[in-house]
């Protein structure tokens, strides 16, 4: 690389400073939060049986890694949340095809996929139970429940917004709308399903954790009910901090995912 | 000679729920291999509706369109056709934007892979083969796209203003070089365009369409005394004024 002017110098120099003042202030935020959480369960101005403390938190997290009954529940709702998010993908990619291969489909179905969309589906769970029992395969459809319809209608609104005359270049040089689809549709939506399975990835874990709050004896939702029944706070807030952790690192998963293909094409 | 291209009395109207409009009304003419048509007419006249109905993107509701003597639907001969952008994806690399006719046709063959790398070669894009559309410049990027559409062997190549989108400057030197491919590759073309220099500058035969709905309003016969002409040359011959004046008095006196 050319050898950076000193003005340029001066200007990396500050930003990176910016950058690692940003970072520091993060993190001095977080260490604050849990000194102050601490202390004020130490010095009784909340009540640590209800409230907990950072130090009940680590441990129940320690006494619950020595029998290692906290990596099965973490596994399990991590599991559930992983298939859920594939099958959403799979399914909403395969609606959208269908709707945008025909225009009368999607007329017609329009109307109730909006609906579908706007249900709150934590509604649905108690339903779910009931038709398909309790068992991981309900839990994974709930996941799948909060994320489906909002991705069929996100992808196939990222369809339509495909350029028609770049479809129109594909009828000129012989192509029928399978080709279409194939080569312009397809993969001028990458960075849409992108952004549309970083949305999805929480969404499922959203579900997920309902599911399990009412028809599960294992995973992280399980836990916090059942923390919450027998009065052990110190569980709950646990799973939250886990699933905190989960969430945040399934983001940020699908966020490298974006920036390689960015950075790389495909 | 036997015309390559001829319209009888093709009439087109597109119909939206807020009504009809007519775009094209009683439309004949005839084109001879290896020559240059060019299409002028103020905008919204139905140029671009024209290239559509003879690509057979459309179909006429009126009239008939055939190639090398056969209707359309049977004819055995190919057609090109280069849009308004070059839309080059950039998800391609240059090289595989200039096969995808062949891919989509199923034509990936040897031989035809070997003609695409040769015009690459011969349009000064083989050191690009592998870049990305967006490392080329407006002018490189219009003959990637022409090269895309000539691969496929047309008989006919069908233009829609392939130089609108570029800056006044490129825009001639493109146009130079875009000519010389088509008349090297002795292809027959027909362009729309509203640039009325343009349309002089490459044309052997030239028609003027009125305003919505278009009709032929003149069919001008082109020539220009000159052994191998090129669009630039032509701009400064002494005839050139004159057809200019020509039809822009024909563009404006019933347009």
């Amino acid at each position: 690389m050319a050898e950076l002017s000193s003005a340029q110098q001066r200007f990396m120099k500050k930003r990176r400073q910016k950058l690692r003042t940003v970072t520091l202030v993060r993190i001095l935020i977080f260490l604050a939060f849990l000194v102050i959480w601490e202390a004020s369960a130490r010095l009784h101005l909340i009540d640590a049986f209800i409230f907990s403390s950072p130090s009940r938190v680590t441990e129940t997290f320690l006494s619950m890694t020595a029998d290692g009954s906290i990596f099965r529940h973490t596994a399990i709702t991590l599991f559930e949340t992983l298939v859920s998010f594939l099958l959403v993908f799979a399914v909403s990619l395969l609606a959208a095809v269908l709707l945008w291969m025909s225009k009368p489909l999607s007329q017609i179905l329009e109307p109730y996929l909006v609906v579908l969309n706007s249900l709150p589906k934590s509604a649905l769970a108690p339903l779910l139970i009931v038709w398909l029992g309790a068992n991981m395969r309900t839990i994974i459809v709930a996941g799948m429940s909060v994320a489906l319809f909002g991705s069929i209608l996100t992808i196939y609104t990222g369809f339509l917004g495909a350029d028609p005359e770049k479809a129109k270049l594909i009828y000129t040089l012989g192509g029928r709308k399978k080709d279409v689809l194939s080569k312009v549709i397809l993969p001028g939506s990458i960075p849409i399903f992108l952004s549309t399975m970083k949305v999805n990835i929480g969404l499922c874990l959203v579900g997920v954790i309902i599911g399990e709050f009412i028809g599960s004896r294992e995973g992280l939702g399980y836990l916090i009910i059942y923390g919450s029944q027998v009065f052990q706070l110190d569980m709950v807030l646990m799973s939250i901090v886990i699933l905190c952790v989960l969430a945040m690192g399934l983001y940020q998963l699908l966020g490298l995912a974006e920036r390689l293909y960015r950075k790389k094409g495909l | 000679m036997n015309p390559l291209l001829k319209l009888s009395h093709v009439s087109f109207s597109y119909h939206t729920a807020e009504g009809e409009t007519p775009a094209l009304s009683d439309i004949s003419f005839s084109l001879e291999p290896g020559r240059f048509l060019a299409v002028v007419g103020p905008s919204g006249c139905g140029k671009s509706t024209l290239l559509s109905l003879i690509s057979g993107l459309l179909t006429p509701e009126e009239g008939s369109i055939s190639l090398s003597g056969l209707p359309l639907k049977e004819a055995r001969a190919s057609i090109g056709y280069m849009l308004q952008r070059d839309h080059l994806f950039e998800w391609r690399t240059v090289y595989s934007n200039v096969v995808l006719g062949l891919e989509i046709q199923n034509k990936m063959t040897p031989e035809r892979l070997k003609k695409a790398d040769e015009m690459l070669e011969t349009y000064g894009l083989s050191g690009f083969r592998n870049a990305r559309p967006s490392q080329l410049s407006g002018g490189m990027r219009q003959r990637a796209a022409l090269i895309r559409t000539l691969v496929l062997e047309p008989d006919l190549l069908l233009l829609d203003e392939p130089f609108s989108a570029l800056d006044y400057q490129t825009r001639l030197s493109v146009c130079d070089d875009i000519y010389e491919i088509i008349k090297k590759e002795e292809k027959t073309a027909v362009l729309v365009t509203h640039d009325l220099s343009e349309a002089i500058s490459v044309a052997d035969q030239i028609l003027v369409l009125s305003r919505r709905p278009g009709r032929i309003q003149k069919e001008v016969p082109i020539h220009f005394d000159m052994e191998h002409r090129t669009p630039m040359q032509t701009r400064s011959a002494p005839e050139f004024q004159e057809y200019f004046n020509l039809i822009w008095k024909e563009l404006n006196t019933h347009g």
